[in-house]
C-alpha cells in the first residue's frame, strides 16, 4: 500500500459503485438465458436421459412368481410356493444370471429339476403383483390370477424381467470380452491414425509454409478435399482399390484391407484436413529473427528444426493430435464399411441398438465412448490455456528462401499426399460409373438410379440439401447471436461463464452418443417436445448442437476483434444495442458469419453418426443412404451418392467463395487503407 | 387482388384434399418389404379397397423392430404388414399385437399362422436361406460347389465364405437358429466352430453376402434365395445352392398393433392380406407364399426350395434368441483380427 492511499484511510467508506443495469442489458440477459435454455434442452437433458438409460436394468424378480404343482390326478393339494424360495433350495439360477436385458426370458422349468413334459402333473402359475409378467408360449400374461396349464405347455412358460435401476449393465459390459475388446481396438486405431496423420500433415504444412515449393495454392485446395465427403467414402474407395477384386490388390501381399489397415488408411484421409489446418496455423506464426539467430550461430538445419521450429509449433501439434484422436475414436461410418471383424466402440453402439434392440447396452457403450473423448478434449483445453503469445509486436514474418534440392523433395512429398487424396476420390467416381464391377466395365449412369435401391432414393439427396440449408441458416443465427450475447453483454459473469462452458461441451460428445441420447429424450411420450421426433426439425436441432462448438469459437474470435467501445459509444449516443448489432456488429463480422454457415452446411451434408438414429422414412439423408446402400451390398450406388455429396459441397464452397468476395468488397472496405 | 386470385386455387385444392381425407381412412403401416414392391402392394390393395389409404413407414427389419419397441408405450403404427415373424413374436411377447383371426385364415398353410387362438399374426411369404456361389471366382480358385452345410465347413473354403452376423442381421440369426434346430445344440455349435474357420468376415446385413458374391468380392455368400435370384437376374455369375440338410427360413408376416384407433380398417387390410389375390401378388418376388397351391415358380429361384424348408420353431427362436446371441458373441465375436 502506498502512502497516498494510507492518507485516505480515515475517510468513511462510501457506497459501492454499482453499474446500472439498463433496459438493453436486461434484454440481452433474457436472450442469453433463452439460448442457454436451448442448449440445455438440446444437449444436457438428452445426455441425462441417456445416462439414466444406462443404469436402467432388467432383473428377474423371483419374489413375484408363485407356482403350484398338482398331484398325478390333477388335484392341487400341495401349497403354492414362491419361485424365490424354490431357487433358494435349488440354487438353479445364480444372482448374476438374474440380471438380464429388456428382452430377457427365464424358463420356468429351471425351478423344477424333475420336470417332464410327459408327466400327468398340472401346473399353476401366477404373479404376486400386477407388474409380474410371464409368457405362455409367446403370449404375454400379467397379474395375480392363477393360470393353470398341463406339463407339456408348462415347458413353454418363460418369466419376464422387471425394470429397476443399478449398475448391472456396466458389470455385464465389463464381463463380456467381445465388448471389452472394442475399447482396446478403438484406442489402438485412434493412436496409430493420430501418429500417421499428424506426421503427414506436419510435413505438408511445413512444406507449404517453410519452403518455396511450387503450386502451393493447389496443394492447399487438395488438402481440404476430404472435409467435403462423408467419412465412409474413403472406405468404399479403399475396397475398390485393395479389396479382393481391387485394382491394386497385389499391393496388399495377401493381407486384407478389411480391418485395422483399412480403418487407419481411411482415417488418415478424412482427418488430414483437420490436422493440416491446425498445424499450418501454428507454423504460419513464426518469427524470422529466431532463424536469423540460428544461422548466425551456425546451427545445423536439423538443430534449428528441433530447437526453433518444433517448439514453436508444439501447441498446434498437440492440439491437432487430440482433434484427430477424437475424430477417429468417435467415427462410425468408416469402421462400419471397412472394419470387417475389427470391432470398435462406435459400431458396437449401432449393433446393440439396431441389431439387438438393446437400448440399455447401447447407452452403456456410449458412456464408455464418452470417456476417452472427454479426456482428449480436456487435455487439449489445458494445453491450449498454456499457450502464450509467441508473436510479439516486433516479430518479423519468416520468408522462406528457395532451395532447389529441398524444394523438389517437398514437391514430390506434397504430390504424393495429393495423389493419395485425389486418387481415392477419383476411384470413387470411376466405381460409381462402372456398370457391374468387375464383370462389366462399361460406363453408365445406372448406379445413379437411387430410386431402385435402399436408402430413400433421390429424395434423400434433396432432404440432405434441405437439412444443410436449414442447419446453416438456423444454426448461424443461434450460434452467432449466442456468441454476441456472451461477448458483449455487461455483468452477469456467472451466467456468461456457464454459457461458455455449455457451448464447449458438444465438441466432446461423439455424434453417435448425441443421436442415441436424442432418441431417449425426444421419443419419450412424456416429453411435450416429442412431436419433433421423426421430423426434419430434430435433424436440424441435432446437427446444430453437434457442430455448435467450432461455430461458437469462430464467432467469438470475430467478436473479440471488435472493440467494446462501440457499445459504450452507442449507449452514450442513446442508441439501442439492437441498432449497433444490426448496423455495426453484423456487417463487420460478416466474413465469420459466412464461414460459420458454410461450415454448418458442409458438415450437415456429410454427417452420419449423429443422425443415423434419428432419420425417419420421410427424412432420409444422402449420407445415410451411402451407409445403407453399402450395408445392403450396393457399393457402387453408395459411391455414386457419396460423389453427389462431394460435388454439392464443392459447389457450395465455390459459391461461398464468390459470395464472400463480393460481400467483403462491400462491407470490409474499411479494412483497406 | 392479384394475390387473392393466386391463392384461390390453393384454397380450393386444400378443401378438396380435406374432403377426400374425410372419406378415406388412413392407415399407418410399418413394413420391411423391399422399397420397390411397396407401391405395387398398395395399388393392388386399393383396387379392392379404394377407401383406405396406406401410409408406408419402411425400413430394414432391425430398424422397424427397434422403432416399434421404442414406441411401445405410444404406438404410432396401425398395422405391421411385412415384418419378420421372429420380430412379430417379440412384439407379441410384449403384448403389443391385437389378436385377430382374419377371414379365410384356415386356407393358409398352418406353418404360416401364429399358434395362439385367435392368432396374432399371419404369414405372407417365406424368406429362405440359401448359399450364393460365384462360379467365375470359384473356378479361378479351384473350388468345387458345396452341396450341404457340412460341406461348407470343409477347409477347402478357408477364407472364402461370408455370412451375416446374427447379432446385427435377422438373416444371420435365422441361419444360426436353423443349424441349432437341425443339428441339435451341441453339434450345431460344433458345426459353427468349424464354419467359423472358413469365414472371411461377418457382415451387418443379410443381403450383403450375396451381393458381395455377385460382385466377386468373395466366392461364397450365405444369404437368402430371394436376393440371389435378384442378383442373378442382374447378370451376376451366380449359382444359388440349397444345402441338402434343409434351410432355415423366416416369413414376412402381418399383424394389427394393439390399441389402434382404426381397428376396422386394420381388419379389412389384414383380411385382404391373406386373400388369393394378395398371395399371387407376393408370388411375383417370392417363390414360397402362405397359401398352398398358389405359388408359380419364380425365375432364377432354385428348385426344391419348399421341400428344403425346415420345420422352423419360431417360438424356440424367439425365446432363446438372447441366449443364442450371447453364446455366439462370446465364441466368434471376440476375435478382433480379421482373418
Amino acid at each position: 500500500m502506498n502512502p497516498a492511499a494510507k492518507g485516505k484511510l480515515s475517510l468513511p467508506a462510501g457506497r459501492d459503485i454499482k453499474a446500472v443495469v439498463s433496459r438493453d442489458d436486461h434484454m440481452m440477459r433474457w436472450w442469453m438465458a433463452l439460448i442457454g435454455v436451448y442448449l440445455i434442452v438440446t444437449l444436457a437433458m438428452p445426455l441425462y436421459a441417456m445416462l439414466s438409460k444406462s443404469v436402467s436394468t432388467y432383473r428377474f424378480d423371483l419374489q413375484q412368481f408363485e407356482f403350484q404343482v398338482s398331484d398325478e390326478a390333477g388335484d392341487f393339494t400341495s401349497p403354492p410356493v414362491l419361485a424365490s424360495s424354490l431357487n433358494q433350495t435349488l440354487g438353479a439360477v445364480s444372482a448374476q444370471a438374474l440380471n438380464t436385458s429388456a428382452d430377457g426370458r427365464l424358463a420356468a422349468t429351471e425351478f423344477f429339476p424333475d420336470f417332464s413334459f410327459r408327466s400327468p402333473v398340472n401346473y399353476r402359475i401366477r404373479g404376486t403383483s400386477e407388474q409380474a409378467a410371464y409368457l405362455v408360449g409367446s403370449s404375454l400374461t400379467t397379474g395375480t390370477e392363477w393360470t393353470e396349464i398341463d406339463s407339456n405347455t408348462f415347458r413353454r412358460v418363460q418369466l419376464r424381467p422387471v425394470a429397476s435401476t443399478g449398475l448391472g449393465n456396466f458389470s455385464t459390459y465389463f464381463s463380456t470380452p467381445a465388448l471389452m475388446g472394442s475399447i482396446r481396438n478403438s484406442l489402438y486405431i485412434a493412436v496409430i491414425s493420430t501418429l500417421i496423420t499428424v506426421t503427414l500433415a506436419f510435413g505438408f504444412a511445413y512444406a507449404l509454409s517453410r519452403s518455396c515449393v511450387r503450386y502451393k495454392s493447389t496443394f492447399r485446395l487438395i488438402a481440404m478435399i476430404p472435409i467435403l465427403v462423408p467419412s465412409l467414402l474413403p472406405g468404399i474407395a479403399l475396397i475398390y482399390l485393395f479389396g479382393n477384386q481391387g485394382m491394386l490388390k497385389e499391393l496388399m501381399f495377401g493381407g486384407t484391407i478389411y480391418g485395422p489397415t483399412g480403418i487407419v488408411l481411411g482415417s488418415v484421409f478424412f482427418t488430414f484436413p483437420h490436422a493440416f489446418l491446425i498445424i499450418s496455423t501454428a507454423l504460419s506464426i513464426s518469427d524470422a529473427r529466431y532463424y536469423e539467430a540460428a544461422v548466425s550461430l551456425r546451427s545445423s538445419p536439423w538443430r534449428t528444426f528441433r530447437v526453433v521450429t518444433l517448439p514453436g509449433a508444439r501447441y498446434g501439434i498437440i492440439s491437432a493430435a487430440f482433434v484427430v484422436f477424437n475424430l477417429v475414436i468417435t467415427d462410425f461410418g468408416l469402421p462400419k464399411v471397412i472394419g470387417g471383424q475389427f470391432n470398435v466402440l462406435a459400431v458396437d453402439i449401432y449393433k446393440q441398438v439396431i441389431g439387438q434392440q438393446n437400448f440399455e447396452m447401447g447407452a452403456v457403450v456410449s458412456v464408455v465412448l464418452i470417456i476417452p473423448a472427454i479426456l482428449a478434449f480436456t487435455i487439449d483445453r489445458i494445453v491450449q490455456r498454456k499457450q502464450v503469445a509467441l508473436l510479439s509486436a516486433r516479430a518479423v514474418p519468416y520468408q522462406p528462401s528457395p532451395d532447389k534440392k529441398a524444394d523438389s523433395i517437398w514437391l514430390v512429398y506434397c504430390a504424393m499426399v495429393s495423389v493419395f487424396i485425389v486418387g481415392l476420390i477419383a476411384v470413387c467416381q470411376y466405381a460409381a460409373l462402372v456398370k457391374f464391377w468387375p464383370y462389366n466395365l462399361t460406363l453408365s449412369l445406372n448406379n445413379y438410379q437411387f430410386d431402385q435401391m435402399d436408402g430413400g432414393g433421390w429424395a434423400s439427396y434433396f432432404n440432405s440439401i434441405k437439412l444443410g440449408l436449414l442447419t446453416a441458416v438456423v444454426g448461424t443465427c443461434i450460434v452467432f447471436f449466442g456468441a454476441y450475447l456472451v461477448e458483449k453483454s455487461n455483468g452477469f459473469n456467472t451466467g456468461r461463464g456457464l454459457f461458455q462452458m455449455v457451448a464447449m461441451l458438444p465438441m466432446a460428445i461423439p455424434g453417435m452418443v448425441l443421436g442415441l441420447a436424442y432418441i431417449f429424450f425426444f421419443n419419450s411420450p412424456a416429453n411435450p417436445l416429442n412431436v419433433i421426433y421423426g421430423t426434419m426439425t430434430i435433424l436440424v436441432v441435432c446437427t446444430v448442437t453437434h457442430f455448435y462448438t467450432v461455430s461458437h469459437l469462430t464467432a467469438v474470435t470475430a467478436l473479440k476483434q471488435m472493440d467494446r467501445e462501440f457499445e459504450a459509444v452507442a449507449a452514450s449516443l442513446k442508441q439501442s444495442a439492437l441498432k449497433v448489432f444490426t448496423r455495426v456488429t453484423i456487417p463487420v463480422c460478416l466474413p465469420a458469419i459466412l464461414d460459420i454457415s458454410i461450415y454448418l452446411f458442409v458438415n450437415a451434408m456429410t454427417t452420419v453418426s449423429a443422425v443415423v438414429f434419428l432419420y425417419s422414412p420421410k427424412t432420409t439423408l444422402a449420407s445415410i443412404a451411402v451407409l445403407n446402400m453399402d450395408d445392403a451390398g450396393d457399393i457402387a450406388p453408395a459411391a455414386a451418392m457419396g460423389m453427389m455429396i462431394f460435388y454439392t459441397n464443392a459447389g457450395a464452397r465455390i459459391l461461398h467463395l464468390f459470395a464472400s468476395r463480393k460481400i467483403l468488397k462491400r462491407t470490409q472496405a474499411w479494412r483497406q487503407r | 387482388m392479384l394475390r387473392k386470385l393466386l391463392l384461390a386455387p390453393v384454397a380450393v385444392s386444400l378443401l378438396a384434399a380435406t374432403s377426400l381425407a374425410g372419406a378415406a381412412t388412413e392407415l399407418t403401416v410399418y413394413t420391411a418389404v423391399e422399397a420397390e414392391d411397396l407401391k405395387r402392394y398398395a395399388e393392388t390393395f386399393n383396387e379392392d379397397h379404394p377407401d383406405i389409404t396406406i401410409n408406408w413407414v419402411r425400413d430394414s427389419t432391425g430398424i422397424v423392430t427397434a422403432k416399434l419397441l421404442a414406441e411401445k408405450n405410444n404406438p404410432q403404427a396401425d398395422v405391421v404388414w411385412g415384418l419378420a415373424a421372429t420380430s412379430l413374436l417379440l412384439l407379441k411377447s410384449e403384448g403389443m399385437l391385437e389378436a385377430y383371426a382374419p377371414a379365410g385364415v384356415e386356407k393358409l398353410d398352418p406353418k404360416f399362422v401364429d399358434k395362439s387362438d385367435p392368432p396374432t399374426w399371419t404369414g405372407m411369404d417365406a424368406w429362405v436361406a440359401s448359399v450364393c456361389y460365384n462360379t467365375v471366382e470359384s473356378e479361378k480358385l479351384g473350388l468345387s460347389p458345396p452341396a450341404s452345410w457340412k460341406d461348407l465347413a470343409d477347409p477347402m473354403y478357408k477364407g472364402h465364405v461370408i455370412m451375416p452376423n446374427p447379432n446385427s442381421s435377422g438373416t444371420g440369426f435365422l441361419d444360426v437358429s436353423s443349424w441349432l434346430q437341425m443339428f441339435g445344440e451341441e453339434d450345431g455349435w460344433k458345426y459353427m466352430d468349424a464354419l467359423h474357420e472358413n469365414i472371411a468376415r461377418y457382415t451387418h446385413s443379410g443381403s450383403k453376402p450375396c451381393k458381395l458374391a455377385a460382385a466377386g468380392e468373395i466366392p461364397i455368400g450365405v444369404s437368402f434365395a430371394f436376393r440371389g435370384a435378384k442378383s442373378k437376374a442382374a447378370g451376376a455369375p451366380l449359382d444359388i445352392i440349397v444345402p441338402s440338410e434343409g434351410v432355415g427360413w423366416d416369413m414376412e408376416a402381418t399383424a394389427i398393433v394393439a390399441g389402434t384407433a382404426n381397428l376396422d380398417a386394420a381388419k379389412t387390410l389384414v383380411d385382404w392380406s391373406i386373400t388369393e389375390k394378395a398371395n399371387k401378388m407376393y408370388n411375383v418376388g417370392y417363390a414360397v407364399v402362405g397359401m398352398p397351391g398358389i405359388a408359380q415358380p419364380v425365375k432364377y429361384f432354385p428348385e426344391g426350395l419348399l421341400d428344403a424348408m425346415i420345420d422352423n420353431d419360431f417360438e424356440f427362436a424367439a425365446n432363446n434368441r438372447k441366449r443364442i446371441l450371447a453364446e455366439w458373441q462370446s465364441r466368434y465375436d471376440s476375435k478382433s483380427e480379421a482373418k
